[in-house]
């Protein structure tokens, strides 16, 4: 009989190893959340950099253990008033999406270093403890490793606590998190809680790097997004703003996937941390911990910069067009393929600038909607041996149709809320396929896409491919300039602008939202299928959160709402990296600064917001 | 000497003009009323005192010193305490937490505690409400808070903005009452109210803004003998003040 609980007792130690990770990262996001108003994105890039600290101190320097986790915490404090400083303050009074929006930009750039630093495979990061296991039930043992991540997350929950309701700086910092302007009239210099925060925060985060680094005796650049979205979803679960709520959601997602891991095997162990999430988003956005009275303020108001679209003159457009036109008769193949790709994203972008630029809803798994169109055109054709001139525009009628769907439920949401669910739409639409081998070929991907063709015409050449994408982005642009000039566009401008008043005036912020994700979901489909038969392999990787943050920035970069702007965007973030070789490997490197500069000093984009 | 001088202030929000040319003066152990109707810029030259908003031009000095466009924080530190519009206190911290907060910019460990001693003689309520959030008081029990929270910086002027707001007619002269007292222990007070006949009982001074122009300045009692404050702001058309 305790045999068959055996593994359960074992289940529950490992949630709670794990949970005490997720606690120390939510318990971050929640103390920056309070002051600053904010999710940082940049949460997890903090967690990889202190476990690679980490390394170099137990590693690579052979320094005591106590020593390395001092080291860390100091390491990981400043590198957080770095983010603080140079990052988030410039941006005080600005709406906090463009503050979220640089933490994913910091977010980038640290894991772009931390890969050029000390390169992308994995390392070992012995924690140097003695393996001694204790015995805590017939079978079920305790390691020392165990115990020392349950103690560090408990001293620091219990210092925490002690500093935030016995200290005098303790208290500013929760009357900053309160009232901000009323503490500065009682004379607190918020700035520098807000760095203190911040210093805080990111040393819980790097200390969570340094021990699952050490529990897993293995740490790669790459472990930053699942830590970023793990502590987000422990931080949401909790109510956002809330510590014990934090330590809490961190401890009952940990249990979950333990459990979950138990009952339905490893590759579906983010799945819960999604499902979880979505539901808490949809059913108790205040959390599952906070009375429903006390939810924390939506954090309303979209990230447009008002500005006037600027207009090329005639001649400069006529220009462009030809070049564009003539491009692949008189470049070298090369070139040609970098136009493809440049086409291809400008589709996506043009798509994700109605829902982010027009509509204002700042979606962050846009590339999901690229996926469910790929996937659908390469399993229509290739499954069904439907041609794929019909294929790729069904692909784009089922991103629309299935997108809109799944988006629904976060109609109802705003700022963050939207970003944060779309995201978790998007991973859970990839695991999806990664789980339905019999559909997607799960972690196989599906290879053998059938190429481009109308009928029995070949079009999978690089010229006819720039051709068809040339026309398809013509064909979309169009469409959607026409929209924006219709009676539609401008409502949809006015369901960003204020949603409330556009309610009071008739409008149904809903349906305007389902109308610009039917639309953009169409276009996106439409490039996640060209890609597909374009690559003839997809995997489930093939679109992820890079792609949907890489086509935000295109769009920000262009202009939210902008399409020409999402265009010459493509073009810049897109085209330009690839004919400068160099510069293509430290692309990460571009894309994060690209965001942060432009957020801070030209937030209408280069051609302006419309 | 004047402890606090507004020097032909102009302010903006935008594009749009709130103060042209306000000139403003708090002598020591002075209580000054500033009067005016709803966005007359009352709450703004507050503002504007506390470096909440920043002039465009003229200048703001205090106790000898030019403060203007300083940090809220460091005009505090200088002896400039506030007890904000509808008193924004630390709702989910104690009472205690709150007044001590209120020294936040003092380190002298030993006068604070006996300062927050003096406090709660002064308001008698707050001893059994210490241990208690503030957000669950009463709002004349939050308005003792907010005094007794600018008093604990030991201050040399409280802008009191709106400091009966809300509040009911039995408080009212409580509040008012306990403002004497804490001048005549020696601190000046600037007070922005928009109900003039109670600001003028007790103000030693007062200020008519009116579209961002002072209009009319004279003693609390000449203004509160004066027929065209009677007709704008009391008697008759109560509802213009």
């Amino acid at each position: 009989m305790l045999s068959a609980l055996t593994p359960w007792i074992d289940y529950t130690v490992n949630g709670l190893v794990i949970g005490n990770i997720y606690a120390l990262l939510a318990v971050g996001l929640a103390l920056i959340f309070g002051v600053a108003d904010l999710i940082n994105f940049a949460v997890g890039s903090v967690f990889s950099f202190g476990a690679y600290i980490g390394w170099v101190c137990a590693a690579y320097l052979k320094l005591p253990l106590p020593v390395t986790i001092l080291v860390v915490i100091l390491a990981s404090a400043l590198l957080g008033i770095v983010i603080e400083r140079f990052g988030t303050r410039p941006l005080q009074g600005r709406s906090r999406i463009a503050a979220l929006l640089v933490t994913i930009g910091i977010g980038l750039i640290i894991d772009q270093l931390l890969q050029i630093i000390f390169s992308p495979d994995p390392r070992a990061l012995p924690s140097g403890l003695p393996d001694r296991r204790f015995t805590i039930a017939p079978g079920a043992t305790i390691g020392t490793l165990d115990l020392l991540i349950a103690g560090v997350g408990s001293a620091s929950g219990l210092a925490l606590w002690l500093f935030l309701s016995r200290s005098r700086i303790g208290w500013a910092i929760r009357a900053t998190a309160q009232d901000s302007e009323a503490a500065r009239q009682v004379g607190i210099f918020t700035d520098r809680m807000n760095m203190l925060v911040f210093a805080l925060a990111s040393s819980l985060g790097g200390v969570g790097g340094l021990l699952i680094g050490m529990y897993y005796n293995n740490i790669d650049p790459s472990m930053s997004f699942n830590a970023t979205l793990k502590g987000i979803v422990a931080a949401m679960v909790g109510g956002l703003g809330s510590l014990p709520g934090a330590i809490i959601g961190g401890l009952v997602l940990g249990l979950t996937e333990s459990y979950g891991i138990g009952i339905f095997g490893a590759s579906y162990r983010d799945l819960f941390a999604f499902v979880i999430l979505l539901l808490v988003l949809v059913f108790r956005p205040q959390g599952m911990f906070q009375r429903a009275g006390r939810a924390p303020e939506p954090l309303t108001g979209t990230f447009i910069a008002w500005s006037r679209p600027l207009r090329l003159p005639r001649p400069v457009q006529a220009a462009i067009l030809l070049v564009v036109l003539v491009l692949p008769l008189a470049g070298q193949p090369y070139v040609t393929q970098i136009g493809i790709n440049a086409l291809i994203y400008g589709l996506a972008a043009m798509s994700l600038t109605l829902v982010a630029g027009t509509v204002g809803q700042v979606s962050l798994g846009h590339a999901a909607l690229l996926a469910i169109g790929g996937y659908a055109s390469a399993l229509f054709a290739a499954n069904l041996g439907w041609p794929v001139a019909l294929t790729i525009p069904l692909g784009g009628v089922v991103a629309a149709a299935l997108g809109t769907v799944l988006i629904y439920p976060a109609f109802r949401m705003s700022g963050h809320y939207v970003s944060i669910a779309s995201m978790a739409i998007a991973e859970i639409v990839a695991l999806v396929i990664l789980n339905w081998t019999g559909l997607t070929g799960g972690s196989m991907g599906l290879s053998g896409i059938p190429p481009l063709a109308i009928g029995p015409i070949d079009l999978s050449d690089a010229r006819s491919t720039y051709y068809i994408c040339l026309g398809l982005v013509i064909v979309m642009a169009l469409l959607q300039a026409r929209l924006l000039r219709s009676h539609l566009g401008r409502s949809l401008r006015a369901v960003r602008d204020d949603a409330i008043a556009a309610k009071s005036f008739g409008l149904s912020p809903s349906r305007y939202k389902m109308i610009a994700f039917l639309f953009g979901g169409f276009g996106a489909g439409l490039a996640g299928a060209i890609s597909a038969h374009l690559f003839s392999y997809i995997d489930s990787n093939t679109f992820g959160l890079d792609l949907s943050i890489l086509v935000l920035t295109i769009v920000i970069l262009g202009g939210l709402g902008n399409i020409a702007g999402a265009l010459l965007g493509a073009v810049l973030l897109v085209a330009l990296p690839e004919l400068f070789r160099e510069v293509a490997q430290y692309r990460e490197l571009v894309y994060g600064l690209a965001l942060i500069l432009l957020i801070r000093f030209r937030p209408q984009g280069l051609l302006g917001t419309a | 000497m004047n402890l606090l001088s507004i020097q032909s202030i102009r302010t903006f929000y935008g594009p749009v003009q709130v103060h042209h040319d306000v000139t403003l003066e708090v002598r020591p152990r002075q209580i000054v009323s500033l009067l005016g109707g709803n966005a007359s810029g009352k709450s703004t030259l507050m503002k504007t005192v506390l470096g909440i908003v920043k002039p465009r031009q003229g200048r703001v000095m205090f106790d000898g010193a030019d403060i203007t466009g300083r940090p809220t924080a460091a005009i505090i530190r200088r002896g400039i305490a506030s007890v904000p519009e509808s008193r924004r206190l630390f709702q989910g911290l104690t009472v205690r937490e709150n007044l001590l907060l209120g020294a936040y910019s003092r380190q002298d460990t030993q006068a604070i505690a006996e300062d927050l001693d003096r406090i709660l003689t002064l308001f008698p309520r707050l001893s059994q409400r210490l241990r208690q959030r503030a957000g669950v008081l009463s709002g004349g029990e939050q308005q003792m808070v907010a005094m007794g929270r600018a008093l604990m910086s030991r201050p040399k002027l409280i802008c009191m903005d709106e400091p009966t707001m809300g509040l009911s007619p039995l408080f009212v002269d409580q509040v008012l009452s306990l403002i004497q007292t804490i001048n005549a222990e020696g601190v000046a007070v600037l007070m922005v109210e928009q109900n003039a006949s109670l600001a003028l009982r007790i103000a030693h001074h007062a200020y008519v803004l009116q579209s961002g122009r002072i209009v009319l300045q004279a003693t609390g009692a000449a203004m509160a003998a004066d027929p065209r404050i009677q007709d704008a702001y009391l008697g008759r058309t109560e509802t213009a003040a």
